[in-house]
């Protein structure tokens, strides 16, 4: 009962935060703003992320593909899927919703239980809309900038450590990368992060609205967000991938 | 003016606010008072909107306040200023930027414009050369001064300042109090004050509503409640040795 309950405030909360904007410009400007915290900010942890990732992947395929009988550019094949398909779409969100999710949600938490979110309903601002609403669009804007990012160095990472070692020669392992690509992959990867992106934004979002209390509290609501926002990206990463991949 | 016709408040079946009515008058500091948990936060709350009530019904110069839409309640609201116990300063905006927040949302004032009006609500709440500063930069009583000062950019018609002492030393509490007085009487705004503090109450009580136990137990002035015979108001009025000996004198 507690889930559908806590569903359906979801719900109506979302139902608040798609009403139509106050002013447009000052959410556009909030917009360009969140752009710059929730996305450009996390390029950096991405980036290490990615490249070690790809660059683990790239050794663990090269020591089980250790059979004369099974190509070298299968890891470089073998790399590619596992970046595209899952690593940058999937554990990447994983670690944004960590990254992410726990700063809106002690955000807007901090700003309930200062009454700043009461301040804005005062002045005749919407204020699920005005915090909530350009943090989803910007996620959903800069997430799949991110992936593609995460992507390229993942792949940069792999040949890197493929050559470096000796693994895998530069050759084979761009051969593997280019062998029956196909772009869907990308398209595929690039919905399930805008679906993730939109998870994370709103799910954090509304923790940290419903905050009550006080610090003690806008922690908890951050650790929700961030544990209710992994669990529904893993959700969704199952029926996303039977949808469209099945 | 304001109206609070009967209204009725519970929480999980606890009736907080028990049929109160009551009028707050324009160009007057209208004050409720009343000890920790008589419910004077929650009748200002309702009194906002910011709680749904029960029962009864709240009227903005006879716009029922209760039973009109969410938009048009929005509406209303922009004819309203507040002050929030902690002063409720965006964090993320400078002192400038919170001021001219709420001209940038509902006026098409240019930029130039919107920092004038800015720098002169700033100026009327005594505070110059802070536009650049962060609430974190701020002391106490500054963040309630442009508190103030963003409450009153947007001209309001209605003032609703909740416990506007508290955490202050007497002497910039009573800096706060005076210049809601005078923001009051020189815009005609209808100023409600939630407080506590008996120092607003004789300096600048032009209507007081004293709430007990959820009831509008007495109305009056700052002169009639220092004579009243009734026995809760003196009971707040006289809490501290300090009132007391100077009642005795």
């Amino acid at each position: 009962m507690k889930i559908l309950s806590e569903v359906g405030r979801y719900l109506v909360l979302m139902k608040q935060v798609f009403r139509k904007p106050e002013k447009q410009s000052i959410y556009r400007k909030q917009l360009w703003l969140e752009m710059d915290n929730l996305g450009l900010d996390s390029l950096g942890i991405v980036a290490i992320i990615s490249i070690f990732m790809g660059a683990v992947v790239t050794i663990q395929m090269a020591f089980n593909v250790d059979s004369p009988l099974i190509p070298l550019y299968t890891i470089g094949f073998a790399t590619r899927k596992s970046v595209i398909l899952e690593f940058s779409p999937t554990i990447v969100s994983l670690i944004l919703a960590g990254k992410v999710g726990s700063r809106i949600a002690s955000e807007i938490g901090t700003m309930r239980v200062t009454e700043q979110i009461d301040a804005l309903e005062i002045m005749g601002i919407n204020p699920a809309a005005f915090l909530i609403l350009p943090k989803i669009i910007a996620s959903i804007i800069i997430y799949p900038f991110l992936i593609l990012v995460s992507m390229f160095l993942a792949i940069s990472g792999g040949w890197l450590a493929g050559s470096l070692t000796g693994l895998v020669a530069t050759n084979d392992y761009v051969y593997g990368l280019q062998y029956q690509f196909k772009m869907f992959d990308i398209t595929y990867a690039l919905i399930k992060t805008v679906v993730f992106a939109f998870l994370t934004a709103s799910v954090s979002g509304y923790y940290g609205y419903y905050t009550s209390g006080g610090a003690l509290e806008v922690g908890r609501s951050s650790t929700k967000a961030v544990v209710n926002s992994s669990i529904m990206i893993i959700l969704f990463n199952l029926i996303l991938t039977q949808l469209l991949l099945a | 003016m304001i109206e609070a016709i009967n209204v009725s408040k519970s929480f999980n079946n606890h009736e907080v606010l028990k049929n109160i009515s009551v009028k707050f008058e324009k160009g007057k500091t209208n004050l409720i008072i009343g000890q920790s948990g008589s419910g004077k936060t929650v009748l200002m709350k309702c009194l906002v909107g910011l709680f749904p009530i029960d029962k009864g019904s709240i009227n903005f110069d006879g716009r029922s306040f209760s039973t009109i839409s969410y938009e048009e309640k929005k509406k209303v609201r922009q004819e309203i200023g507040m002050l929030f116990q902690g002063g409720a300063l965006f964090d993320s905006m400078n002192v400038e930027e919170n001021v001219v927040f709420p001209l940038s949302m509902f006026t098409e004032m240019s930029n130039n414009e919107k920092i004038e009006r800015a720098n002169f609500c700033l100026k009327r709440v005594n505070l110059e050369n802070v536009n650049k500063l962060f609430p974190s930069e701020l002391s106490g009583g500054m963040k309630k001064r442009v508190a103030i000062a963003r409450a009153i950019s947007a001209n309001p018609k209605y003032l609703f300042c909740d416990e506007p002492n508290s955490g202050l030393d007497p002497a910039t509490s009573i800096v706060i109090d005076n210049l809601i007085s005078e923001i009051t009487q020189e815009y005609q705004i209808t100023t409600v004050i939630n407080t506590h503090d008996m120092n607003s109450v004789i300096e600048i009580g032009d209507k007081i509503a004293f709430i007990y136990k959820g009831n509008l137990w007495w109305e009056g002035d700052k002169n009639s409640i220092l004579h009243t015979d009734n026995k809760e108001i003196n009971d707040f009025v006289y809490a501290t040795e300090l009132t007391r000996r100077l009642k005795g004198k």
